[in-house]
């Protein structure tokens, strides 16, 4: 795969504890698509939904029609449902042209246990979700 | 004394221009004719088929074409077994490419393949202006387009471009590699004769090198930085194809053969021979290898030419350009794309698994969707609407399910849509793109599709649109793939209880 993806990915901060070899073998792994501004990306209550990493752009996590979040360069989404084996609970709807790497979900748990700091960077992000979500609620 | 140019279609206005003359740029002129909508095909080739005309090296195909089905040859249910024909309703052309194939094997020869394509174009009378290379492309200001060509100009308000994946692509950021032989540089297999050889690239066009080169080469290494997917483990026919598993099985055997995970830093000369400088992936650590030869399987690229300048996004290296559910560049409408280009227009992608799209039995049926679509929305020529009666809807969508091959070959990507309108009644409206009917909305209708789920069951698949929302209903898979059974008639009449 290009540079421009390792060079990329190497600025995640999903991805900060990789060395280049291994950011290469993610850039391999996962498979880049475009998805223009409208575009839904993810669908509320489909099955057999994937686990993306956002490359360039923006999208929008909508709850039956209702925008709950916006995520940008460096945003995962995907993985709560891949993880669960359950349909998303929300829509993913690019804001505008947006390049995503992407990983089928029947694949993701495979990828993390074989890139442990991987999975605990994703478990600290999800720590702060969580954090930010209780402190919303509270 | 100068000599006509008997060649048809001369510099001119057309309504609509294709670009190409592969299975692709065949199939959609075909069905573009069968609707009545002029064109002019143009390709720079010298003859019909393609990338078919050279390739694959090894001259044999990945995909079967089976000469006996327990469906009669040339019907429709039989295009599913027979996965290299272009598809049509006249039954002059239909399955073409089985009666061309010696019987030596169920996957057709280059040759045999070529033969069926070039017979296709033959007996559909279809029109070519071949020895005609594009060269450049305008947007006027009254949104037409002058394709510029050897020939002369050609305006049109519809450019399809169906030229292929055909520019051997090489990674750019791998020092060396300009003077890396492509894999479409690759030489007779004898010249490989007791050679050390290094194959970059693990898919299908790398195990095919090195399959063919196993009587050949003192020893094989293939090597790309993720792990060789192989498609009877992911259950997809992105991923290497059994076919060419020999190397594989060689390799974990310990036979001599190696199949590494490794990023590759380095290609250098060094004599006659290379010196390849990588490092693993999955096993990390340094590695150079000597090698007499070094082939780089790397794949293709799109030949778009200034396309990007008129609005067209590309991406995956800028070897795909960016593609609508209907095969149209978002940033450059009335430019559509036909062939295996559109494999850039990804569709659900349920589980992660591809489209058919990058190969024939997938893109014949999105040509023939596209000349519908065309055909409708730039042109004004609508079919002839199918009309259903309430008792016949089950039994229609089940035997689609069971048997529809543009539902088996385009997997969750193409879908048979029966819409239900209080002013229309029943109306079978065809084949559209499953991710159309899902996102676009409309009236209450029904998308049958077949899919295959995570752990590799098939089943069959309805999404039920109703007031504007789509719900996605997975029924039962069946040990004989028969999805016409008592109890799937039961589980969809209660899917379309709603409009039944």
């Amino acid at each position: 795969m290009a540079g421009d993806v390792v060079d990329l990915l190497a600025g995640m901060a999903l991805f900060a504890d990789l060395q280049r070899p291994q950011l290469e073998s993610v850039a391999h792994t996962f498979d880049e698509e475009m998805f223009s501004e409208g575009q839904r990306i993810i669908r509320q209550g489909f099955q057999g939904s994937n686990f993306y990493v956002i490359l360039e752009g923006e999208a929008a996590v909508r709850v039956d029609g209702s925008e709950l979040a916006t995520l940008g360069r460096g945003d995962f989404f995907g993985e709560v449902s891949v993880l669960l084996g359950e349909p998303p609970t929300a829509d993913i709807v690019a804001l505008r042209s947006m390049r995503c790497l992407v990983l089928a979900g029947g694949d993701v748990a495979e990828f993390l246990v074989s890139q442990p700091r991987v999975m605990l960077r994703m478990l600290q992000a999800e720590a702060r979700r969580l954090r930010a979500t209780i402190e919303w609620r509270s | 004394m100068a000599q006509l140019d008997d060649r048809p279609f001369p510099p001119g206005r057309y309504p609509l221009v294709v670009l190409g003359s592969g299975p692709g740029a065949l199939q959609l002129s075909h069905s573009l004719s069968r609707l009545g909508v002029e064109h002019a095909v143009l390709s720079e080739d010298e003859r019909s088929g393609g990338m078919f005309r050279r390739f694959p090296f090894f001259q044999r195909l990945i995909s079967w074409s089976k000469p006996f089905a327990v469906v009669k040859r040339g019907t429709r249910w039989y295009e599913r077994f027979d996965w290299n024909s272009l598809v049509s309703d006249d039954p002059n052309l239909q399955a073409l490419v089985p009666g061309f194939m010696d019987g030596t094997s169920y996957f057709p020869s280059r040759a045999e393949m070529q033969r069926g394509l070039e017979a296709f174009a033959e007996r559909g009378h279809i029109r070519v202006r071949y020895r005609c290379r594009w060269e450049s492309t305008r947007r006027e200001d009254d949104g037409t387009f002058t394709v510029h060509t050897g020939d002369g100009d050609y305006r049109c308000s519809t450019l399809v471009v169906a030229v292929g994946m055909t520019e051997p692509w090489k990674p750019p950021d791998i020092e060396g590699m300009a003077d890396t032989p492509h894999y479409v540089e690759t030489e007779a297999p004898e010249t490989y004769a007791d050679r050390r050889v290094f194959v970059i690239g693990k898919r299908n066009s790398g195990f095919e090198i090195a399959d063919g080169l196993l009587p050949w080469a003192r020893q094989i290494v293939l090597a790309s930085p993720r792990p060789a997917r192989l498609s009877i483990l992911v259950r997809s026919v992105a991923a290497a194809r059994a076919r060419y598993l020999q190397p594989y099985e060689d390799h974990v055997l310990g036979g001599g053969t190696f199949v590494l995970d490794a990023a590759i830093e380095r290609v250098e000369r060094l004599g006659e021979g290379y010196r390849v400088h990588a490092t693993g992936t999955t096993v990390p650590g340094s590695m150079v290898l000597d090698v007499d030869r070094v082939i780089a399987a790397t794949g293709f690229g799109t030949p778009l030419r200034d396309l990007p300048d008129l609005g067209v996004q590309t991406f995956f290296q800028g070897r795909l350009p960016s593609q609508t559910p209907f095969w149209e560049s978002p940033g450059a409408p009335g430019i559509f794309f036909a062939g295996s280009i559109t494999q850039g227009s990804i569709g659900l992608k349920k589980y992660g698994r591809p489209s058919g799209s990058a190969a024939v039995h997938g893109f014949r049926y999105n040509a023939r969707t596209l000349a519908g679509h065309l055909a409708r929305t730039r042109f004004g020529i609508e079919r002839p609407e199918h009309y259903l009666e309430p008792d016949q809807v089950v039994d229609f969508l089940c035997q689609e399910m069971a048997r529809g091959p543009e539902l088996w070959h385009q997997q969750a990507y193409l879908a048979r849509v029966v819409s239900f309108a209080p002013d229309r009644g029943i109306v079978d409206d065809g084949i559209l793109p499953l991710q159309h009917f899902v996102d676009e909305g409309g009236q209450d209708a029904v998308a049958a599709t077949v899919e295959t789920g995570e752990h590799g069951e098939i089943r069959p698949a309805v999404y039920v649109r109703q007031g504007g929302r789509v719900t996605e209903r997975l029924l039962d898979g069946d040990p004989m793939h028969d999805f016409a059974t008592a109890e799937h008639r039961k589980q969809l009449s209660a899917a379309l209880e709603p409009f039944l």
